[in-house]
């Protein structure tokens, strides 16, 4: 399988906390990669790195054979790297469906399809249909279509993250970078939610990043999982086996306990 | 060259009056993050109290020398009297809303209070000239000054240190630098905040009044007179940082001195060249040259 | 925010008055011209309103556009309106090209403060240049419209159809934006900006051409209030001429691209009005109702005649 995304020797500090040492990551094309760790283990940090939110002090980002490491957030998304929010970004005072529409015009945008005279709606690349089409199509996908004129701000907690990540994919990423897609997504929603997000993404035949703590979640959808602690990579494996891992059992899935453990251990020694 | 001296007396003169009418400005943005247009308003008001009361005083025959108590006083009194007004009965509620939306309240205040100027004082303008030349001058060099103006240098001096004072020494002056840090959190805590904000709001335009009643005796003081103070009040505190109070110093100090510069080297640039310092500091360095405001700057 | 009836309701207004022009008084003609100005100005100042920017110096661009006007005039004699317009509108867009580079990166009151500065640097600069009369101004030259002078009886209605006209076709052409994509991002500017970076478009390329459309609506319609007025003086520079443009704007709202005229309209009643009825109380009445529909109606004016999208 070919490597769409590889990042070599990724190392960030911020002061005298590590939050990225020595990472080397290869991800495949149409994969779907599970990343877990505990806050500050450096999830975040990498991904911020690939969509060059952050800089990494040392290494490199290379994407399709195209060193990005020094891009801006919005030249990598033009590239075809998306990220959907931790805590949805949304636009407060627009539909669902001019959420839509603005992504796609966005797109056409950077396509050169603006349309300022033209008379006929030009059809969106990559979708092969007219932004509104489009826009019905995705929200259809997404199970959005009922709340289609409905405000972002009076949306229920799920379909906030739904539509954040729904707009994702009006460019046609290659790439899918998914912060938490279930968190603040109540127990029953969460593999309703995941069900659909998945499902939506591998028709459109997208590479998958996602972060996750519900390792539930991660064990069902995840092909391939990195575990993440205090800034390095301490598993990289399937998810039978990353799961089991002894290290990542202890500092990852179950890390809180351990140190009760040790303490344990020490009065008891 | 032989001009420096009148350009370096000129322009502490001019600062001295700039951070007297500016320094208000600064620390209610400073405590309540609002940007106040109704500034000019006190100003004005201050002004024309000074003129009536002052008037009145000197027209009944009372020790001149205490006139410039009786400045002071109306000064105070104008503004002790119309500012908790405001503030409690219409700033009050507007605090939850956007900044540029309360800049934009306030500039309607403003204009509510031009003309209520104007109904109470008329349009025809004032002159109380008496307290200017009562002091007599001083020479410096070949050039004379009068002494008056050594009372707003002193009352510029006097608020700066004060207000310092009260901010690093008083136990009031720390619960403020707290309300500046925090206001959610200080009410959380049992702060006052709402005391807190309308004592600064008193006591800023009440800054402001009192420039524009000093400044009343050297004009002849006529509607209007608070449209240009908010300008350049702004080019003060912008240029020293928005909510700092050594930065409305050091911005008055700068405009003082590049006004006075200008206005004997180089008169035709004198009006533009402080918004053009204003802008250069907007420019390069938004916070201003002390600051605690953060600039919204992508 | 586009109902399809808009734009045909304009033409129709600005029809009426067309029609209606040769039997309207003077002072009526004047009184919808430089509404149609005011007008303009605001209508470029609700473009910049949607994606969260308020401009305290709008006046610079309209000063611009009025000087210019003025001195194609008297310094090339050319007293034809359009011309006078187009170069007006030329000059601003090209001063908000330059300056544009710095205001977009500013935001909220920074931005407001910044562009204060740039138009009060116009006052300046204006109020003491000898060539142009300093703070006194210069008279403009009477207007002929593609080479036609009209008699002094039909000048005023003569600018008043062209004015309509210029109006009719820049609301048209803003509508049409609006339509576009870069017109629509405006609202997501304002509500969430990194998720537009995240989109993968530039913010500040947005915006910045936001601040040149918006500079040259102004500067046209300085340029119509240069012809109509007849004299042109730094005051149109100072900060109290962009007050009254962001009051015209907070008045109307960000409904609809008609929404400024109505804006504009209602202000010069106010304006005449209240100045008649009592001249020491106009700014008064100003400020009252610029807080009554701060506090009230928000959305203004406008938001009276649409439903907003309910939850």
């Amino acid at each position: 399988m070919a490597v769409v995304l590889d990042a070599r020797d990724l190392n960030k500090h911020f002061g005298a906390i590590t939050a990225a040492m020595n990472i080397n990551v290869a991800i495949e094309q149409d994969s779907v990669v599970g990343l877990i760790g505990t806050n500050g283990a450096g999830k975040t940090t990498f991904i911020n790195m690939i969509t060059g939110y952050i800089k990494p002090d040392t290494g490199s980002i290379v994407y399709q054979g195209r060193d990005i490491t020094a891009l801006s957030p919005r030249e990598i998304t033009r590239a075809g790297i998306c990220r959907s929010f931790q805590i949805p970004q949304l636009y407060a005072s627009l539909s669902v469906f001019e959420h839509m529409m603005v992504g796609l015009g966005v797109v056409l945008r950077n396509a050169g399809l603006d349309g300022y005279f033209s008379r006929k709606r030009p059809n969106v690349p990559g979708h092969d249909a007219p932004a509104e089409e489009v826009a019905e199509r995705i929200l259809e996908r997404f199970g959005l279509a009922s709340y289609r004129d409905k405000n972002a701000q009076v949306l229920p907690g799920g379909v906030r993250k739904l539509l954040d990540i729904a707009l994702t994919m009006v460019a046609k990423p290659t790439i899918l970078l998914l912060d938490e897609p279930t968190s603040g997504v109540s127990a029953e929603e969460k593999f309703g939610i995941m069900d659909m997000v998945m499902s939506a993404v591998k028709a459109e035949g997208a590479t998958v990043l996602f972060v996750e703590h519900d390792m539930e979640v991660v064990s069902r959808f995840a092909q391939r999982v990195i575990a993440f602690y205090d800034g390095r990579i301490i598993a990289d494996a399937a998810p039978e086996i990353a799961l089991t891992d002894p290290e990542v059992k202890r500092y990852v899935v179950g890390g809180a306990l351990h140190r009760l453990d040790e303490q344990q251990g020490a009065a008891n020694a | 060259m032989d001009q420096i001296p009148a350009v370096l007396v000129d322009g502490i003169f001019y600062a001295a009056w700039l951070f007297v009418a500016a320094v208000g400005m600064t620390l209610i943005y400073g405590v309540m993050k609002i940007v106040n247009l109704t500034h000019g308003s006190f100003y004005a008001l201050g002004a024309y109290a000074a003129a009536s009361l002052t008037g009145a005083w000197l027209a009944k025959g009372y020790p001149p020398m205490l006139s410039y108590a009786v400045l002071l006083g109306s000064a105070v009194l104008v503004s002790v009297i119309v500012a908790p007004l405001i503030e409690r009965g219409i700033l009050r509620f507007m605090y939850t809303k956007d900044e540029v939306v309360i800049l934009l309240i306030t500039y309607a205040l403003f204009l509510i209070l031009e003309d209520t100027i104007k109904l109470i004082w008329g349009v025809d303008p004032y002159f109380i000239a008496e307290p200017y030349g009562l002091l007599g001058s001083f020479d410096v060099g070949d050039l004379s000054y009068p002494t008056y103006n050594l009372i707003l240098v002193g009352i510029a001096i006097a608020s700066g240190v004060g207000l310092t004072l009260m901010l690093r020494g008083t136990r009031i002056g720390k619960l403020l630098l707290t309300v500046i840090h925090d206001p959610e959190v200080s009410r959380a805590m049992g702060i006052n905040v709402d005391r807190f904000y309308l004592v600064t709001f008193t006591f800023g335009s009440m800054l402001a009044a009192i420039g524009g009643a000093f400044t009343a005796p050297t004009v002849s003081v006529v509607p209007g007179l608070g449209v240009e103070i908010i300008v350049l009040s702004f080019a003060v505190v912008v240029i020293g940082g928005l909510g700092s109070l050594p930065g409305a110093a050091l911005g008055a100090v700068i405009v003082g001195l590049v006004r006075s510069a200008t206005i004997h080297y180089a008169p035709e640039v004198e009006l533009f060249v402080i918004y053009f310092v204003m802008a250069l500091v907007l420019a390069f360095r938004p916070r201003g040259l002390f600051s605690l405001a953060e600039p919204r700057k992508i | 925010m586009s109902r399809d009836r808009t734009l045909p309701i304009l033409g129709a207004v600005l029809l009426a008055v067309v029609l209606a022009g040769p039997l309207l008084p003077q002072w009526a003609l004047f009184l919808v011209t430089i509404a149609i100005a005011k007008g303009l100005v605001a209508l470029g100042l609700m473009l910049l309103l949607r994606a969260g920017l308020v401009s305290f110096g709008q006046a610079l661009y309209y000063c611009i556009g009025a000087y210019t006007a003025g001195s194609v005039g008297k310094f090339f004699h050319v007293g034809d309106m359009l011309m006078q317009m187009l170069a007006g509108a030329a000059a601003a867009a090209l001063v908000a090209f330059i300056l544009g580079f710095l205001l977009a990166r500013y935001r909220g009151i920074f931005f407001g403060l910044l562009s204060l500065a740039l138009s009060m640097i116009l006052y300046g600069l204006l109020a003491k240049n000898e060539a142009l009369g300093s703070t006194d101004g210069f008279n403009v030259l009477p207007s002929t419209v593609l080479g036609i002078r009209p008699t002094e009886a039909w000048v005023r209605y003569v600018v008043v159809a062209v004015g309509c006209g210029v109006a009719l076709l820049a609301t048209a052409l803003v509508y049409r934006y609006l339509k576009t994509p870069l017109g629509q991002l405006a609202p997501a500017i304002k509500d969430n900006e990194i998720r537009v970076e995240y989109m993968g478009t530039s913010v500040r390329n947005a915006i910045h051409v936001l601040y040149v459309i918006a500079a040259a609506l102004s500067g046209i319609g300085g340029a119509l209030a240069a012809t109509t007025v007849g004299h042109i003086d730094p005051d149109m520079a100072y900060w109290t001429t962009s007050g009254e443009f962001i009051f015209i704007t907070i008045l109307a709202g960000t409904g609809s691209v008609v929404a400024p005229f109505l804006g504009a309209a209602i202000f010069g009643i106010i304006h005449t009005v209240a100045f008649d009825l009592s001249p020491n109380t106009w700014q008064m009445s100003l400020g009252t109702v610029l807080l009554l529909v701060i506090v009230f109606l928000p959305d203004g004016l406008w938001s009276l005649f649409t439903r907003r999208k309910a939850a």
